[in-house]
């Protein structure tokens, strides 16, 4: 029974959470980048840039406003689900989230309102202020978040007491390594998502050649801020994979199917294990390549995952420590798939950019709208591959998932939230998705209310 | 005072914060339907909210973050004890923070008036369910020896809990009623007024009611924790005042007493508590308390720091956030331009 409640939970928790990443890394670079647009405004005072501000400050808060509701259900479902991991962690665990909210929610959801209502009651530096606000505050969250995170993903600071982990030191959250992988590139990746949401909806309208002088510097300054943070992103992610090969060793073995250590160890090209034998159907490897990628030279051992499953027994007890493999092998795929396939699209939009090729000759601009896809797909692999390649620890080498989840549940009460959670998403994204979709084609032109028709007027009165 | 006490008061802070603040626009959310008699006054009354109502949210965020940093058994306990209730209260949270999101930005009649009903019924859950809460609260649930609650979803139902309940849901509608009447032109603040009178009687019946019923169904007359001494006089008293103003048409006054009201009956549940904080009804000794179910001296004391720094601020910008907003919202499309 104890097994099916750990199971349904995590399918909840990954639902709730891939749901609510949906919306964060937009929030993340699209505040920052209306904020840039307002204040170009606030400088210039050219109206282009105030109709740019107001149409894509329109859609993100459409989408912010999700990103909210869903993300009050991941602060309670640690304590609904997770109470055996709230208990165990929570002198360490709670901290950041408190001061999440007490530093970072109460200016973003504070100065939203006062910058959606504020256009006539505000001067015009002091609206712009607001949004920056929001900006800050957005990514500031993402730090918090992140600390917290990154104490499960590689404990530090922490001593452990009568069977719970106490707070030693706050300093060592904030200075973990891992999180200072981890914060930028979640920030970049942001930052890159926005950028390609703005390409793609600009490239829509440029195709049809309306709201050009709207429409064009929006996607040039999107070029520039994505081509920018997608660069980062590829750069802090090969940092990222460097540590994990000394902090998560069984990680980066399952990301790259590795099941012997090798000296120099060789990456994979393609790979397909069966997890039951543990023994590799097919197998097509570069030598040196993954030493090289971990250490910057052509030599270096990278551990296999049968070593690291008898070195973590011997460690932990017995036990099975190796985490999903298919899953842990084509997330990371796919993720840094995604990743050099954006930074390819940015430089060559770069490239037409700085030749001023926006307008006009068009058939090139026709790749940004499929781009669209490509963040959320390296968002969200890049998730999977973090979380599910951390199993079967919840925090690392210190509390196993199946340790972890409340002891009351039953599996019917799961199955009626699960249910319940996935069913009120799934109709909430048809309404999200309906209203983005309607303001993305209206366009900066669009004043809403429309005229009305006969029956509306009824509605009216 | 010792740091576990300090962060008692501080997470009833943040509940009473949340309390009087989401209070209002919960009321205003179920008003909605009921006051809005078409479509430009349901914006208008949406608009009361609009700037307000997500970082009033914030409250509770807080408050279930510095729970879970400060007393985790608490936060575990009551978390996955109150689980389906909890997620009845998620469901009505999110549902209705998207309805008054979203409501506006599409003219379809049936578009509006689906969300107009979320709006209403997504702030009807909660607002009935935190009395159904802390009625439970002092009450006791089934708690073991080892800090589990052991009871189901049925077991946080009672006449009790419905009492408090009641008390929550009257009192945030006439939060709520209270709030349009003070925030809106007319003829929506004359309605927004009469409306108020009428549910005042209901919260006046439900808090009498529950605070009789807190003599016989807890054990608080034994085991009282910090005597409430007038504060629980003062609520009721507040009420009254509040229902005076009404009359009187002084909307501000009104506004006033029933935040006062409303402090000082959440007040007085945090007074008996203390030092408890989830009592269980199969024996005092199972009850949680401030000390063991408190975190470490370590997180306790960056805890205190951090939140000494940062809720004067967090009341001095929501503050100035209200300062902006406030003027009555009126039918001018220029006050609806959102």
């Amino acid at each position: 029974m104890n097994s099916s409640v750990t199971l349904l939970s995590q399918w909840q928790f990954a639902v709730t959470s891939v749901y609510h990443f949906f919306f964060v890394p937009l929030t993340l670079g699209l505040s920052v980048l209306v904020a840039i647009m307002e204040s170009i405004y606030v400088r210039t005072g050219d109206e282009k840039y105030r109709r740019m501000t107001r149409f894509w400050g329109k859609l993100f808060v459409i989408n912010f406003a999700m990103g909210v509701v869903t993300g009050i259900v991941q602060e309670f479902q640690f304590g609904m689900n997770w109470s055996e991991y709230s208990r165990y962690v929570g002198d360490i665990f709670g901290a950041p989230l408190a001061i999440e909210a007490l530093l970072a929610f109460f200016i973003e959801s504070t100065f939203l309102g006062v910058w959606i209502f504020g256009w006539d009651r505000l001067s015009k530096p002091l609206h712009a202020a607001a949004i920056w606000l929001v900006a800050i505050a957005s990514n500031l969250s993402a730090f918090w978040i992140l600390v917290a995170n990154s104490f499960m993903q590689s404990p530090v600071g922490y001593a452990e007491e009568n069977g719970r982990l106490v707070m030693q030191q706050f300093s060592a959250l904030l200075t973990n390594p891992y999180v200072w992988g981890q914060f930028p590139h979640t920030v970049f990746s942001g930052f890159t998502t926005a950028a390609f949401f703005v390409l793609g909806i600009s490239t829509y309208h440029l195709l049809r050649r309306q709201q050009e002088e709207v429409f064009k510097p929006s996607f040039q300054l999107a070029t520039v801020f994505g081509t920018l943070s997608i660069l980062m992103v590829i750069l802090i992610g090969h940092n990222q994979a460097q540590q994990m090969v000394r902090l998560q060793p069984m990680k980066i073995a399952a990301a790259e199917a590795l099941l012997r250590t090798e000296n120099p160890a060789s990456f994979s090209v393609l790979s397909i294990v069966d997890q039951e034998t543990m023994s590799e159907q097919v197998s097509l490897r570069i030598p040196r390549v993954l030493s090289l990628l971990a250490y910057n030279r052509l030599d270096g051992e990278v551990k296999g995952i049968l070593d690291l499953q008898k070195e973590y027994e011997s460690l932990y007890g017995p036990g099975n420590y190796v985490p999903p493999i298919g899953i842990s092998y084509w997330s990371f795929r796919i993720m840094v798939g995604s990743g050099f396939l954006m930074l390819a699209l940015a430089v060559y939009a770069l490239y037409r950019v700085l030749r001023n090729q926006v307008i006009g000759e068009t058939r090139w601009l026709k790749l940004f709208l499929p781009a669209m896809v490509l963040p959320y797909l390296a968002n969200i692999f890049g998730w999977l591959l973090t979380e599910m390649g951390r199993q079967p620890w919840v925090v690392y080498g210190k509390l196993r998932t199946a340790d972890a989840v409340s002891p009351n549940l039953t599996p019917p009460m799961v199955i009626t939230t699960l249910l319940g959670f996935t069913i009120v998403y799934g109709l909430l994204m048809v309404a999200d998705v309906y209203l983005l979709r309607k303001y993305a084609v209206a366009g900066a032109e669009a004043q809403l209310p429309k005229p009305r028709t006969v029956e509306e007027q009824a509605y009216w009165e | 005072m010792d740091l576990n006490t300090l962060w008692f008061i501080l997470i009833a802070v943040l509940f009473l914060g949340y309390f009087v603040l989401e209070g209002f626009d919960l009321g205003v959310g179920m008003l909605l339907p009921f006051l809005g008699k078409n479509d430009t006054q349901r914006r208008v009354i949406l608009n009361t909210i609009g700037p307000h109502w997500d970082g009033n949210e914030v409250w509770l965020i807080t408050a279930g973050g510095a729970m879970f940093a400060a007393f985790p058994n608490w936060y575990a306990t009551l978390f996955s004890g109150f689980y389906l209730a909890l997620f009845l209260m998620l469901i009505g949270l999110i549902v209705r923070g998207i309805a008054l999101e979203f409501r506006s930005k599409d003219e379809k009649p049936l578009w509006r008036k689906f969300w107009d009903w979320a709006a209403c019924i997504g702030s009807f859950i909660p607002s009935l369910l935190w009395g159904v809460a802390f009625a439970n609260f002092i009450r006791g649930v089934p708690i073991d020896a080892q800090k589990y609650y052991v009871g189901g979803f049925w077991d946080l139902i009672n006449v009790y809990s419905i009492l408090g309940g009641l008390v929550t849901l009257f009192g945030f509608l006439l939060q709520g009623a209270i709030f349009l009447s003070l925030k809106t032109e007319e003829p929506i603040a004359s309605s927004a007024r009469r409306a108020a009178g009428r549910i005042w009687i209901g919260t006046t019946v439900a808090l009498i009611a529950a605070t009789i019923a807190t003599y016989f169904f807890t054990d608080i007359l034994e085991r009282l924790g910090v005597n409430p001494g007038p504060v629980p006089i003062g609520a009721v008293l507040a009420l009254l005042a509040a229902g005076w103003f009404i009359r009187q048409g002084r909307d501000g006054w009104a506004f006033f007493s029933n935040t006062l009201a409303i402090l000082l009956s959440t007040a007085t549940i945090f007074l008996v508590l203390y030092p408890r904080v989830l009592v269980s009804s199969l024996s005092p000794n199972f009850s949680l308390t401030i000390y063991n179910s408190a975190s470490g001296p370590n997180t306790l004391q960056t805890m205190t720091i951090v939140a000494l720094i940062f809720v004067p601020l967090v009341l001095l910008y929501q503050g100035w956030s209200y300062w902006v907003f406030r003027k009555r919202v009126s039918a001018n499309p220029k006050d609806l331009h959102y």
